[in-house]
């Protein structure tokens, strides 16, 4: 299971660069939609991975996974998300100003 | 805290100074002296238990955990100089009044004027060194704004410019010396560390800690070879520079030795290195101020080789130097303050400084010349002026120091020959000045100042007069007491009196007034020598060439890789981390794999990680195709919270759902105004390259995650799983952690994400795009934007989609849930109804202004932290109770739930400001219907 979760980090990270590399505006914010993914599940991953062990406190639990890095996690991704909007706005504002959307500002 | 009270006062002074300015040029000036005055009446008090002997220490806890303390400390030497500071200070503010002309802003000339005042204050009255050099930092910053008062001319930004940058370079190695002097001495408080000094001095690391805290106070007191900034200050209004240059900015160095040195002080490190460095300063600003055409350059060169005087009398490290140290800094103080106002007085009543233009000034303003003369006269060291007392001490301390010298008359030529040009340079400040000839070509006729404008100069000179008389009854008192703090000890005997009887000291300073005469009347041809070799002798030409070396390596770094490019930033910036991580792994010893037992692999976790892939490859493969590469995203993010749910984070899995429903509502509405392909510009050998890249980056990435995955692990989560319930009230122990345990951390959270949510507003307002009326295909828009079904459905829905979120912001303490997720619910169902049924539609039923909804949410996730300081508990302290409710029964409620509430309401306005402005410039710039046009 863990090297499911190690080859699905690879793979969204592979996709998240190849994407950021990209000259366009938006695949750009698209790739940093996968790092965030990337990111965020790389995190969780400090905590090891359990089954069927949430970190809710209960008599009857065998046991509970680490709460520490989920807690860390969730607001990134909230974070995360306000990161896009803010530089999809950034796009948008540089189209506007612009004419065009690749990301040094310039056709090529 | 009424020492704390002291340094605030001037700067709440310096708001209110600046504000008053508004309704009338002088206000600011009456205010900045009341603030002074208040400073100074709060001080006094404190005088009588200070002057008895005793050391008052004030003290807040701050950081308590790191043992900082906003800690104060009133002795002697901290009062000598806050009464300096103080005391000066009101003059300048008085002498400023008349100085500044109707063009120069009133308010902000006493706003930085408050502003340093305040933080010199902050120094010397600093029990803790570590906030002793947050105040150290703040005169260089307040001294950056005085000096570039006049912010039009070059001169006085490059000057101010320079000063920070040689002051904030010396500050930064002085903050790394007080760390060691802290770690060595066990302590960071002044009592401490006063009293640890044999410690210090046997500690191996003393030397560095020595040299950084040197170049610190060196740097500030503009010792050589770090002297040249002090003349470039020049270009400030003159009030600053009497007021920077005479009692306070450049005694702040000298300060910091006096207050280190019982500490610091009787090893050859420190003797030689303040020597040397005094030494040297003493005779080279001498030596210069006497080449000096401009009268505040005379004073600038003065003031750089007095303190090299005061500077080489700590060096000396003996108990006697000290007490004649600080008797120099009370004298200097006194008379350059006095001296640096009368230049003022002459430049603004000629409008020029340069002495080979001012001459005779004697009978237009006898009374500025008498006082000007006064003072120079005790800069000069004649007898019956203070100047004098402190200079024989030196002379006396010098010739004691090179007794024990092998080649110490060496020391005694140097100093009888800086003494021979302080007195030729004095000099010239009165004859070059007020007699020799007529005045050439000025441009205004000179004549006396205002009456109040000599008043500062009059008390100073007074002052000299009666120190340089009466040392016994006047000064002997204060200085006695700060000599007594300087050694932490007995203050040896000393004699303050005009006459010594014959001895080396008083020939000394014969030799001196008789060789500066000489010297003064063979001036000439020395003029037209140093004239020739104007400009060769520059430590500021190196400093120039140092800056503009340091400015051509970064610009060459940054040509270098940034040539415009985005994609080459980011392919430089994976290439490097990815060599990098390579490195460090190949580097190390330890196998990729470890030693944890695995979880075994299942059917559906295989076929979900399969459709992750796909998708994601898909994503990358289709990526032109926008829409599609967005839907197979939105597909990935619903994996990804799968994953969170298979391994015991429901909590997450929910987020990631709701945030991923609300990304791509935005990604689609962002999409509608940009092109709905990507063309093809890449290259293949682009391409391969950015897949080597990506393939490099993944496979690191993948492998970092194998390695921590397959290894044991300590967490500190026991502490958290068993606190959550006793300590927090609540089950979830994930919410827990977010609303109590790091409270702190969300607070910060929510801040940054009502800040994105602010800047994107700000960005769109007044933003215009067009948008397409057709699709990517070529096809117009379905002209029913609002279809009846789905407007019906939402409307249907939004009441339970809002008990949903209520629920879960509720349960959110003791089962997966909270704040966050609630958020981002009741944004989904809100944002569904402005889809389905138009913003119109949806404006006319809500409030359309979002700002008070994260105003709210800030302000009641700040005011439950604030309401744990009403119990005397520190910021966000929890509590929690159980209640009964008939008919409901037992629940609990706990503080930290009112902390999530803020957090949903800052989720909640936040995500619909985003989605709701993008989505009305949809409204603005979509094409009407034909028939909706004709009405």
């Amino acid at each position: 299971m863990e090297a499911l979760l190690a080859l699905m980090i690879g793979v969204l990270t592979a996709c998240g660069v190849y994407l950021a590399l990209r000259a366009r505006a938006f695949p750009v914010v698209l790739g940093l939609t996968y790092l965030s993914y990337a990111v965020n599940l790389f995190l969780f991953a400090m905590g090891r991975l359990s089954i069927g062990r949430p970190p809710v406190i209960d008599a009857a639990a065998a046991g509970y996974t680490d709460p520490v890095p989920q807690a860390l996690v969730l607001t990134a991704i909230v974070i995360s998300f306000a990161m896009t909007a803010f530089v999809i706005m950034l796009a948008l504002k540089a189209r506007a100003e612009l004419g065009n959307d690749h990301v040094d500002g310039r056709e090529s | 805290m009424s020492l704390g009270l002291v340094v605030l006062i001037p700067y709440l002074g310096a708001v209110l100074a600046a504000w008053v300015a508004r309704f009338g040029r002088l206000h600011s000036a009456w205010v900045a002296a009341l603030v002074a005055g208040l400073a100074l009446a709060w001080l006094l008090p404190h005088a009588p238990t200070t002057f008895a002997g005793a050391t008052v220490v004030q003290r807040l806890a701050w950081l308590p955990a790191v043992g900082l303390d906003l800690a104060f400390r009133l002795d002697g030497l901290a009062l000598l100089f806050a009464l300096l500071i103080l005391g000066i200070g009101l003059l300048i503010i008085l002498y400023a009044r008349y100085y500044l002309s109707e063009r120069d802003s009133m308010g902000r000339f006493y706003a930085y004027l408050l502003l340093f005042m305040g933080a010199m204050l902050g120094i010397v009255l600093s029990e803790n060194l570590i906030q002793l050099f947050l105040f150290w930092e703040l005169t260089s910053l307040a001294s950056f704004l005085l000096i570039s008062y006049w912010q039009g001319r070059e001169e006085a930004r490059n000057g101010a410019r320079m000063a920070l940058a040689v002051t904030g370079a010396g500050g930064l190695a002085m903050l790394g010396g007080f760390l060691l002097l802290g770690e060595i001495a066990g302590s960071y408080e002044l009592s401490v560390i006063l009293a640890s000094g044999d410690a210090i001095r046997a500690h191996p690391l003393y030397v560095p800690m020595l040299v950084l805290v040197l170049l610190g106070a060196l740097t500030k007191s503009a010792q050589f070879p770090f002297h040249f900034w002090l003349p470039h200050a020049m270009a400030a209004p003159t009030p600053v520079s009497a007021y920077l240059h005479s009692a306070t900015m450049v005694k702040a160095g000298v300060f910091l030795l006096a207050r280190l040195f019982p500490a610091l002080s009787g090893t050859p490190e420190w003797a030689w290195l303040l020597i040397l460095a005094g030494g040297f300063t003493l005779l080279l600003g001498a030596f210069f101020a006497l080449f000096k055409h401009d009268l505040k350059g005379l004073l600038a060169y003065s003031t750089i080789s007095h303190l090299g005087l005061i500077t080489l009398l700590f060096g000396m490290g003996t108990g006697l130097a000290a007490v004649a140290g600080v008797f120099h800094i009370i004298n200097h103080a006194i008379f350059k303050a006095g001296l640096f106002m009368a230049a003022g007085i002459i430049d603004h009543e000629c409008g020029t400084r340069d002495m080979r233009r001012i001459n005779g000034l004697w009978k237009y303003m006898p009374h500025t010349a008498t006082l000007a003369m006064v003072a120079a006269a005790s800069m000069a060291g004649v007898p019956l002026f203070n100047g004098f007392l402190s200079k024989e001490m030196f002379f006396a301390e010098s010739v004691h120091l090179s007794a024990g010298l092998t080649h110490g008359w060496l020391l005694l030529v140097a100093v009888v020959l800086a003494g021979v040009f302080a007195v030729a340079y004095s000099l010239r400040f009165i004859h070059d000045v007020f007699f020799n000839g007529e005045p050439v070509d000025l441009p205004r006729t000179p004549h006396e100042p205002p009456r109040w404008m000599k008043v500062p100069v009059e008390v100073l000179v007074a002052l000299c007069l009666l120190v340089g008389i009466l040392p016994a009854v006047t000064v002997e008192p204060v200085l006695a007491m700060a000599a007594a703090s300087v050694l932490q000890g007995p203050v040896p005997p000393h004699d303050l009196a005009l006459w010594h009887g014959f001895n080396p000291a008083l020939l000394m300073s014969i030799l001196a007034l008789a060789g500066g005469l000489l010297l003064y009347a063979a001036r000439k041809p020395l003029f037209v020598l140093a004239d020739r070799w104007q400009g060769r002798l520059d430590a500021r030409a190196l400093y120039q060439r140092l800056l503009q070396g340091l400015f051509a390596l970064a610009g060459g770094v940054t040509r270098a890789l940034d040539i415009g490019s985005l994609q080459r930033l980011i392919a430089l910036f994976v290439a490097s981390a990815v060599l990098l991580g390579a490195a460090g792994f190949l580097g190390g010893e330890a196998p990729l794999t470890g030693g944890r037992a695995l979880l075994p692999v299942d059917g559906v976790s295989l076929l979900a990680t399969l459709g992750l892939l796909a998708a994601s490859l898909g994503a990358v493969a289709l990526h032109r195709r926008r829409l599609a590469a967005l839907i197979l995203t939105g597909a990935v993010g619903l994996v990804v919270s799968l994953v969170f749910i298979k391994f015991s984070a429901p909590d997450l899995a929910l987020t990631q759902l709701s945030v991923e429903v609300v990304t791509v509502v935005l990604l689609l509405l962002a999409l509608y105004f940009l092109p709905q392909r990507t063309p093809a510009e890449s290259g293949l050998a682009r391409r391969g390259r950015d897949a080597l890249l990506a393939l490099a980056a993944g496979g690191g990435a993948a492998a970092l995650a194998w390695a921590v995955l397959t290894r044991p692990y300590e967490s500190i989560a026991p502490y958290f799983l068993a606190q959550s319930v006793p300590e927090g009230g609540g089950r979830n122990v994930v919410n827990v952690i977010l609303v109590d345990f790091r409270g702190f951390d969300t607070l910060g959270e929510i801040t940054v994400l009502a800040l994105a949510g602010l800047g994107i507003y700000a960005m769109l307002e007044r933003l215009q795009l067009p948008g397409p009326d057709r699709d990517a295909e070529g096809r117009p828009w379905d002209w029913d934007t609002h279809p009846a079904i789905m407007a019906s459905l939402t409307r249907l829905l939004l009441p339970l989609a809002l008990l949903t979120s209520v629920f879960i912001l509720l349960r959110g303490h003791n089962l997966p849930g909270g704040g966050f997720i609630a958020g981002l619910v009741t944004a989904v169902a809100l944002i569904m109804q402005y889809l389905a049924n138009g913003a119109a539609w949806t404006h006319a039923r809500l409030p359309p202004n979002l700002h008070p909804v994260i105003g709210w949410g800030l302000a009641v996730a700040t005011g439950t932290g604030l309401a744990s300081w009403a119990y005397d508990h520190p910021f966000l302290t929890s509590t929690f109770g159980h209640f009964d409710w008939p008919l409901v029964g037992e629940f609990e409620l706990a503080s930290a739930m009112v902390f999530d509430l803020g957090v949903y309401l800052v989720v909640v306005g936040s995500t619909l400001l985003i989605l709701i402005y993008l989505g009305l410039m949809h409204g603005a710039s979509h094409v009407l219907r034909p028939d909706e046009e004709a009405r």
